[in-house]
């Protein structure tokens, strides 16, 4: 069975997360440690709160390096969720200016609302729109519905990291990956089937 | 594009769930487990789940019963009713709630909002009002279950929580509550043109044409129905497909 870390920074609750997870059939292990990153075939940085918080957060406990050093002796996959996709970026806007863990290139800048009937929070169910397939979207096609929640996105250096777009103001990367760096702009664990499949398809790469 | 969301919402009172009209008068309609199961098999949008009890009788909510809740919610769940400190909100989100739903506790005490929305995100963070209408045609907030007048003005309120870091008002008009008449467009147009956050339209939905009724003449972008799922055959999956018929995007 696949042993997959959830990335507790502090925040928020990542119960929901772990159980998609068992659900997915592995095993999941909320930590905060770096020495638990080590029988780990998996990572999830999860997701929700303030940026700067988060990221002061993960440097605190050392998991930023942790992830490094790990990903440097082997290999492990890695999927931010949300504000975890987020964490990926060089830097953020949001409440200041932050710099990021630089796993993707990019930085992540407010939502811009392009029509009245736009909302900030992006709050609710909304499309993907794929650019390029990749095993992370087996089985899951344009049009495919997930759960978002967010005020602000990754804007990607290159292009090419950019798995799929969202159609909302204007558009913005909903999956981006690097190799086997992943991160997802919605929350999975609350999609439902289409969520459960990604989350799965994450587990077999 | 973004969809509209249907959202059943849960009113959860001592140890059922209830359902009243213009928030009295209670009758009980079932154990909350067994309709979280059913919304799971039916994949709603998401759920709104208020312990209307709580605030009035000075407790805190029931994080035990939420964390029951939580684990077997596999959709996005926003939960209210008896928060009254940032710790409250703390708790909730740390058992499983997605979002937390202010109401009394942010009219009496409006830095809540602010302190929630620096600590866990505005994402997180639902004002939720509860307004009247009077007979001069004016409308006033009211708090602890519409037992206390505020003198506040929901669009003004609304405007206020947004400022303040709320990142969805869910807005209730106490007078169609469980009335099955309609929803209050007046009321809703006020609100949801007062923000630039999602607004979430509540109270007196009983058809899907009063759906579609508040979609057309307001900017909400959610809909919240409690007696119309409960009481009667309407289903959100069928309200979705009368909204699609209509013109509107849904997830079905």
């Amino acid at each position: 069975m696949r042993k997959v870390s959830i990335i507790d920074y502090g925040l928020c609750n990542l119960d929901s997360v772990a159980r998609a997870i068992e659900e997915c059939g592995a095993a999941p292990l909320i930590t905060h440690r770096p020495e638990d990153l080590r029988a780990s075939d998996r990572v999830i940085i999860p997701g929700v709160g303030a940026f700067g918080k988060a990221v002061e957060n993960l440097r605190r406990d050392g998991m930023d390096e942790a992830i490094r050093a790990e990903r440097e002796r082997r290999a492990l996959p890695v999927l931010g969720i949300c504000l975890g996709m987020q964490l990926l970026a060089d830097s953020s806007e949001e409440g200041g200016d932050f710099r990021g863990l630089g796993l993707i290139p990019g930085r992540v800048v407010r939502l811009q609302r392009t029509a009245a009937r736009e909302r900030v929070p992006h709050v609710g169910w909304n499309e993907i729109e794929i650019r390029a397939p990749h095993p992370l979207l087996e089985g899951l096609a344009t049009g495919t519905n997930f759960y978002f929640v967010h005020s602000y996105h990754f804007r990607c250096e290159r292009e090419g990291d950019v798995l799929a777009f969202t159609p909302y103001c204007g558009r913005f990367a909903s999956v981006v990956a690097q190799g086997d760096i992943m991160g997802v702009q919605f929350h999975p664990e609350k999609s439902q089937k289409a969520g459960f499949q990604l989350l799965r398809n994450f587990l077999s790469l | 594009m973004l969809k509209i969301r249907v959202m059943p919402t849960l009113l959860y009172k001592d140890v059922g769930l209830v359902k009243g009209s213009q928030f009295d008068s209670t009758r009980r309609v079932g154990s909350v487990l067994q309709s979280i199961k059913v919304y799971n098999l039916r994949e709603v949008d998401e759920l709104v789940f208020l312990d209307i009890a709580a605030t009035l009788a000075g407790r805190r909510p029931d994080f035990q019963l939420i964390d029951d809740i939580a684990d077997e919610c596999f959709m996005p769940l926003t939960v209210g009713g008896g928060v009254r400190t940032l710790a409250d909100v703390r708790q909730l989100l740390a058992v499983g709630a997605d979002k937390v739903a202010l109401n009394s506790a942010a009219v009496e005490n409006p830095v809540l909002v602010r302190e929630a929305a620096e600590a866990f995100g505005t994402q997180c963070v639902v004002v939720s009002i509860d307004a009247r209408r009077h007979p001069s045609g004016a409308y006033e907030v009211f708090t602890h279950c519409g037992t206390r007048a505020t003198g506040l003005v929901p669009a003004d309120w609304a405007r206020e929580a947004e400022a303040l870091g709320a990142g969805e008002i869910l807005i209730t008009s106490i007078d169609r509550d469980g009335t099955m008449e309609g929803y209050d467009i007046e009321l809703t147009r006020d609100v949801s043109k007062a923000v630039t956050v999602p607004v979430i339209a509540s109270g007196g939905a009983g058809t899907y044409e009063h759906m579609e009724e508040v979609l057309r003449r307001t900017e909400a972008a959610a809909l919240a129905a409690a007696s119309m799922f409960h009481f009667t055959e309407r289903t959100p999956r069928e309200a979705k497909l009368h909204l699609r018929a209509a013109g509107f995007a849904v997830r079905l």
